[in-house]
């Protein structure tokens, strides 16, 4: 009993500390960046020109924090081999290192590979980053590519990199043929107007899945008014069991229509055992519910490895920070299910394709939106990541979001704008 | 007649306890058990995948002994791995199951990282890491006592309760990280990265040198107190038999809580080295198994600490060159997970023939 009292006396004691410790370094760093500068002000890196590298001895790396089962780690994978491909690289120029996580596991598997001769090293989850950046610090001949990341280009650190493409474009589209269909159950009186909810499946409750559910959304609701939304995160990228429990609990709750921003088959599976349609992300679903499954939107990554690939061929340099649109092909929907849209579905799509394309329709329009009643006159954005959460920059500007044109990662983090919920 | 053809029959096979085999003997039978399973292996190889079995185990060596780096990363899989290996020998000398070496680990990990996020650079390295090392011991300690206390005082089921605690514990640290950053995606990222303070320090520019050299000493520290010490003593008589101890004056419940304050606070060491020393970072899956992992390293040693580095070396061997052939040969990594199951499950069944005598019916006894 002695000894456990003396245990507890301990414990009290390191909470203390660790009390006293939060105290004091909280008002220091609270005196250090009182400035809290923006995109246009902080200092932008100068990303380093590539030595050019002979074909045949060239090799690229990819770090995947899941396997081919993850949708998303499948979404890379197939674009690298479709880039191979299209470039003719052999086998062993381009390596695969699977199941990564986000710990010093993948500075080790970035490190490997470049011991391995890799040129380039593209890791694909937004938690490697930092990790990334560390090998990239190590090896500066090597140059280190990061998928979602936010911090590149005002790190200062010339081979490291971030990309990604605005796939809220993507998102939107997909929503679009979301209210299509909610429109036909609405025609068709299976449901009411008013009973026009969506079901979403998050992962984590942060700007990349705000800002690609937020697009959904506002793509629905362009063409079926009364749409509203209802989301559920699962806190993990890849949880079949989570999933597919979050999609059964909308659709029990009421959901007559599902998409998600998770990786597994959890929620497409429900869907199909339901029967209530399915708008995926990343790849198409059609095999997982053939009755179901609508369309997807997804990030084509093929276009930006032949990118770095060519970059470093002919001896060029990567952008710091790259975000790839829908008209470059970055953005791109899957095969459209005919069984299961709505009819008229694909010549809308093009249409409001072809509108986005040209920039007449902008997806983050503050006149299709409310925040709380309100229009959204201005919001300031954490762009430049620091790691301090603080908003820096001022994005909105000529009546729209804007979203991935100060940094190519999203930064909409309005958690629920009007007619979004929990 | 009849009756009595059936008193004489035995069966073809019967089994008896060796009671001590010759070491080389028990040698012998290991290493036909893995030349067997390397056979199994390569037909498995050829079957579904099609290439050459002995690339293929060229390749996995390459994955352990490939580059100085490859070598470094190996070493330090195997200290950590062992280090765990290690908190988990005493307690199972002890019969006590400790599962929870999962969740022990975690919780002194988190210690670590709290200690790192807290303090930032406001004190000097040679001040937070002490604090750091302290903090992860006693959380270890604190996770791993209280299924003690409980299995001393009320003889709950020990298995049970630290497995279940495993889970707790990822609780906390899901909490802290989401308290920590808001804005995320429960991805701590590496702590101080800048700063680097709370890091343990590179010995002679290796980066994990400090780790291995920690847990050797933990190895040999640990197989003189299981041999050599009273307390030792105490904890295999305990295991043989709780009445003999009892008998003999020992005090059970002392020795039960004694032996999980050493076996969490080692727990509290392999999460301090984990996050000071390796990842810098802690998320809930730390300690990614290895908990687990540790009983299989633990029990194929028979408890004996020295010959728990080649356990441990031979799974993370096997680790390292799954990953390896997954990438060489752009195989998913189950494919190379079904070749260290049947490694490991030849490994783990010749045990039996070590134990065990097969005899076959001799003719003259059934006469």
């Amino acid at each position: 009993m002695k000894k456990l009292t003396a245990m507890l006396l301990c414990l009290a004691m390191l909470f203390a500390f660790a009390g006293c410790g939060s105290k004091d370094t909280s008002s220091d760093t609270k005196g250090e960046s009182k400035k809290v500068l923006s995109i246009d002000e902080v200092e932008k890196t100068v990303p380093a020109k590539m030595d050019k590298v002979e074909k045949d001895k060239f090799k690229i790396g990819l770090i995947c924090l899941h396997d081919e089962n993850s949708t998303y780690d499948n979404n890379f994978i197939q674009a690298l081999k479709e880039a191979q491909k299209d470039l003719g690289l052999k086998d062993d120029q381009v390596l695969i290192k699977t199941n990564i996580g986000e710990t010093d596991a993948c500075y080790t598997a970035a490190a490997e590979l470049a011991d391995a001769g890799c040129n380039v090293i593209f890791a694909d989850s937004f938690g490697h980053e930092s990790f990334v950046m560390q090998a990239a610090g190590e090896y500066p001949d090597v140059q280190f590519c990061h998928a979602t990341g936010t911090k590149a280009q005002t790190a200062k650190i010339p081979n490291f990199h971030n990309a990604f493409a605005s796939i809220y474009q993507g998102r939107y589209l997909a929503g679009v043929a979301a209210g299509m269909k909610l429109n036909e159950m609405i025609e068709k009186g299976t449901i009411t107007a008013d009973k026009a909810v969506i079901g979403y499946v998050g992962a984590f409750n942060y700007a990349e899945v705000v800002s690609g559910m937020t697009s959904f959304f506002l793509g629905a609701r362009s063409v079926c008014e009364s749409a509203t939304m209802k989301v559920t995160y699962t806190n993990s990228w890849f949880d079949i069991a989570k999933e597919k429990e979050a999609a059964l609990n909308l659709i029990n709750s009421g959901c007559v229509l599902i998409s998600q921003h998770a990786d597994s088959e959890g929620a497409p599976k429900a869907c199909e055992e339901k029967g209530v349609p399915n708008v995926a992300y990343n790849i198409s679903t059609i095999s997982m519910g053939p009755n179901t499954a609508l369309i997807s939107s997804k990030i084509d990554w093929a276009p930006y490895f032949k990118k770095i690939i060519n970059a470093a061929l002919e001896g060029d340099t990567i952008p710091a920070d790259y975000c790839g649109t829908i008209s470059e092909g970055y953005v791109a929907l899957t095969e459209l299910n005919e069984k299961v849209a709505a009819a008229g579905t694909k010549e809308k799509l093009e249409e409001v394709k072809a509108k986005l394309v040209s920039g007449e329709l902008k997806v983050f329009d503050t006149d299709t939106f409310t925040v709380e009643g309100k229009k959204l006159e201005s919001y300031k954005a954490d762009v430049v990541d620091t790691g301090d959460f603080a908003p820096d920059s001022e994005v909105v500007k000529d009546g729209q979001f804007e979203e991935s044109t100060f940094r190519s990662a999203p930064y909409f983090d309005i958690k629920y704008i009007d007619g979004i919920s929990e | 007649m009849k009756t009595n053809e059936k008193h004489t029959r035995e069966p073809l096979f019967h089994i008896t306890k060796r009671s001590d085999i010759v070491w080389w003997k028990a040698w012998i039978i290991r290493a036909i058990a893995i030349i067997s399973a390397l056979i199994v292996c390569s037909f498995v190889i050829i079957a579904l995948t099609k290439y050459n079995p002995i690339q293929v185990y060229k390749t996995m060596i390459e994955g352990s002994f490939g580059s100085e780096r490859k070598i470094w990363i190996l070493l330090q899989n195997i200290a950590m791995l062992l280090c765990i290996s290690l908190a988990v020998t005493p307690a199972f000398k002890m019969r006590f199951w400790n599962l929870g070496a999962e969740g022990q680990v975690l919780i002194g990990g988190l210690a670590s990282a709290a200690c790192m996020f807290y303090f930032k650079d406001s004190i000097p390295n040679g001040l937070l890491i002490p604090i750091m090392l302290v903090a992860s011991i006693l959380g270890g300690v604190i996770w791993g006592v209280i299924p003690a206390f409980f299995k001393a005082n009320w003889g709950t089921n020990e298995s049970l309760f630290t497995l279940m605690m495993n889970y707790v514990a990822t609780q906390p640290v899901a909490f802290f990280i989401m308290v920590w950053v808001p804005n995320g995606s429960s991805v701590m990222g590496v702590i101080n990265q800048m700063t680097k303070s709370g890091w343990l320090p590179d010995l002679f520019g290796k980066k994990y040198l400090l780790n291995i050299i920690v847990v050797a000493v933990v190895t040999v520290i640990m197989f003189v107190y299981l041999k050599y010490s009273k307390q030792g003593y105490e904890i295999s008589v305990v295991g043989e038999s709780e009445n003999t101890a009892r008998y003999i004056g020992i005090n059970v419940k002392k020795v039960i809580i004694r032996t999980m304050i050493i076996s969490g606070a080692v727990c509290g060491l392999a999460g301090f080295l984990l996050v000071s020393g390796t990842n810098h970072t802690v998320s809930t899956n730390l300690a990614g198994g290895m908990g687990f992992t540790a009983i299989m390293v633990s029990w194929l040693a028979k408890f004996n600490p020295v010959v728990m580095t080649l356990t441990s070396f031979l799974i993370v061997f096997l680790q390292r060159g799954a990953g390896e052939i997954a990438t060489a040969f752009r195989l998913n990594e189950s494919v190379s997970d079904i070749l260290t199951g049947i490694i490991i499950f030849f490994i783990i069944g010749c045990e039996f023939f070590i134990n065990y005598r097969i005899n076959k019916r001799s003719k003259k006894e059934a006469e």
